[in-house]
């Protein structure tokens, strides 16, 4: 059952030290609001799983709440490198990072068996590549009826997961709209969810039958944060700054630098600075 | 028109498209080529991104693989799990484009780390979705300016599967798609040789010597029996490219600036 708190509030009751957390959204509705209040609230040893890292994670792992990752693709799209996670995987700093790498086709596979229930995902791929050699979840499964040998890797089963979203109502289902990357599975895999939205409506009324709501009972906490995702977007109400993902490249490439906005724009900060980012598109 | 042979090698890419194609598109080289296609000589191709975008028309190239361009021109948006279950695992999928740091001479490719996997020299971003994209769509083509560093003799990685140790490797691990059939580079065009699948320069650019290539190529690269000449970019192809590039530019700028 949904309760609607505040960020502070649904972080603290949800993520501990040393929890596996996966913080979902593939390049849309990314929940920067919630990972900064992690980092806020000092957390440590967390376990980070999500397919592409992105910026909130590299602002996680040079922030020091992480002590593994669990990933796919991690850099910044289209800019160049995370500069924090190399500084960790190559320099140890600010503290050692432990990687468990994939390929995008297993972390989804392994998405969508934690929602089901499953143990493992099993899928066709990875045939010939050497990501098996330094990842020993990368296994393989013989096929019972046809023989063929088939990837295979364990479901992802996050302590927490923690989405950013369109719109809760009153009774706390959530829609997801656009862009949907493995937000539901995410949710749906994990023990417990946190969800931050852009707005809270009456209802749902008049939305397609198909739209992807996540029922109240299927989420831990809400907390309302217009602009939650920025600088990724919530379409329909704000678009992707790419020019604070081209500008991360410079804050990030020294620790200075990086030490110097963490300070400013994180610690000193509350969820409140994202309603700035929350203007509406026309 | 003058043109820079970085703009050929992404004409280069998008005339191996038509209208039947299927394309798994990544970001940068690869969505440039997919899209010029579309807007020259292919306006039916599909485009599928990686984010669930299937059947996208985007106005400007998107910066990451998931910009709300893609889904607000797409025919449809499906999950990411759906995206690589169904569409890129079933089978749907024509073609698929990748980039990487390093190639080698049987197209396997390197975008996981240089230098030891566990004392990484330069930790890159890792596989995405090139592992099974290289297994699964029905041929690859592989685009990326060609240096000594980039096509090398050995990979300190293999993160996706070319033609392994060439001849009938793919095969011997159950793969029944292509695999890398054209690799197209800012100096030539090189294909796997039919039977050792050992790459070969089968078209240079206008203005490029063989020598030119070898110095780019950190193997002893093969030239085909018949080595012909790429066709420079028309005038149409460069206009709607550039324009293409210059709208691009406009719309990641507009943004507001953190």
């Amino acid at each position: 059952m949904a309760r609607f708190c505040s960020l502070p509030e649904a972080i603290a009751a949800a993520v501990a030290d040393g929890d596996t957390v996966a913080m979902e959204g593939f390049t849309h509705l990314i929940p920067f609001a919630a990972g900064h209040e992690v980092i806020r609230q000092g957390r440590r040893d967390l376990t980070l799983i999500r397919m592409t890292p992105d910026l909130l994670y590299d602002q996680m792992i040079g922030a020091g709440c992480a002590s593994r990752l669990v990933f796919s693709w991690g850099g910044n799209p289209g800019v160049g490198s995370l500069h924090r996670l190399r500084d960790a995987v190559e320099n140890d700093w600010p503290r050692p990072l432990a990687l468990e790498e994939h390929s995008h086709g297993a972390m989804a596979n392994a998405y969508a068996a934690g929602a089901a229930g499953l143990p493992v995902a099993v899928f066709r791929g990875y045939q010939g590549t050497q990501l098996a050699e330094v990842n020993p979840h990368i296994r393989s499964v013989t096929c019972p009826f046809t023989g063929e040998t088939l990837a295979a890797v364990p479901a992802l089963r996050p302590d927490v997961a923690v989405i950013h979203a369109q719109k809760a109502d009153r009774e706390g289902n959530v829609m997801i709209e656009g862009i949907l990357g493995v937000q539901k599975e995410a949710v749906l895999a994990a023990a417990r969810a946190v969800v931050t939205v852009e707005e809270v409506v009456d209802g749902f009324a008049g939305s397609h039958p198909n739209a992807c709501i996540l029922p109240h009972w299927t989420v831990a906490a809400i907390a309302v944060v217009p602009g939650g995702a920025f600088p990724s977007y919530a379409q329909g109400y704000y678009r992707r700054s790419n020019a604070f993902y081209r500008s991360w490249d410079g804050v990030s490439r020294e620790r200075e630098s990086f030490q110097a906005w963490l300070e400013r724009d994180v610690m000193g900060a509350g969820p409140e600075a994202f309603a700035v980012h929350a203007t509406r598109v026309a | 028109m003058n043109w820079t042979y970085t703009e050929l090698m992404t004409v280069a890419a998008a005339r191996l498209l038509d209208d039947e194609d299927v394309c798994f598109v990544g970001i940068g080289l690869p969505s440039a080529a997919c899209n010029l296609a579309r807007l020259t000589h292919a306006p039916r191709i599909t485009l599928v991104y990686e984010s669930g975008t299937i059947g996208t028309r985007p106005g400007v190239l998107p910066l990451s693989i998931g910009d709300g361009e893609l889904c607000e021109t797409a025919l449809s948006t499906v999950s990411v799990p759906e995206i690589f279950r169904y569409w890129l695992q079933g089978g749907r999928i024509s073609v698929g484009f990748l980039g990487a740091a390093q190639i080698d001479r049987h197209c396997n490719l390197n975008s996981t780390v240089v230098g030891a996997y566990n004392k990484p020299r330069v930790k890159l971003p890792g596989a995405g979705g090139a592992p099974e994209i290289a297994s699964s769509c029905r041929e690859v083509f592989v685009v990326l300016p060609q240096s000594p560093r980039a096509f090398v003799a050995r990979l300190d990685f293999v993160t996706s599967f070319g033609h392994g140790e060439g001849g009938d490797h793919r095969a011997r691990l159950g793969l029944a798609t292509k695999g890398p059939t054209k690799v197209i580079t800012d100096l030539c065009i090189l294909e796997p040789d039919p039977d050792t699948k050992e790459l070969a320069v089968t078209s240079l650019h206008p203005g490029v010597s063989a020598d030119q290539v070898r110095a780019a190529t950190g193997w002893p690269v093969h030239f085909a029996a018949q080595v012909g000449e790429t066709a420079p970019p028309t005038d149409n192809e460069l206009a709607v490219m550039r324009d293409l590039h210059r709208r691009t530019a406009e719309a990641h700028g507009a943004v507001e600036v953190a």
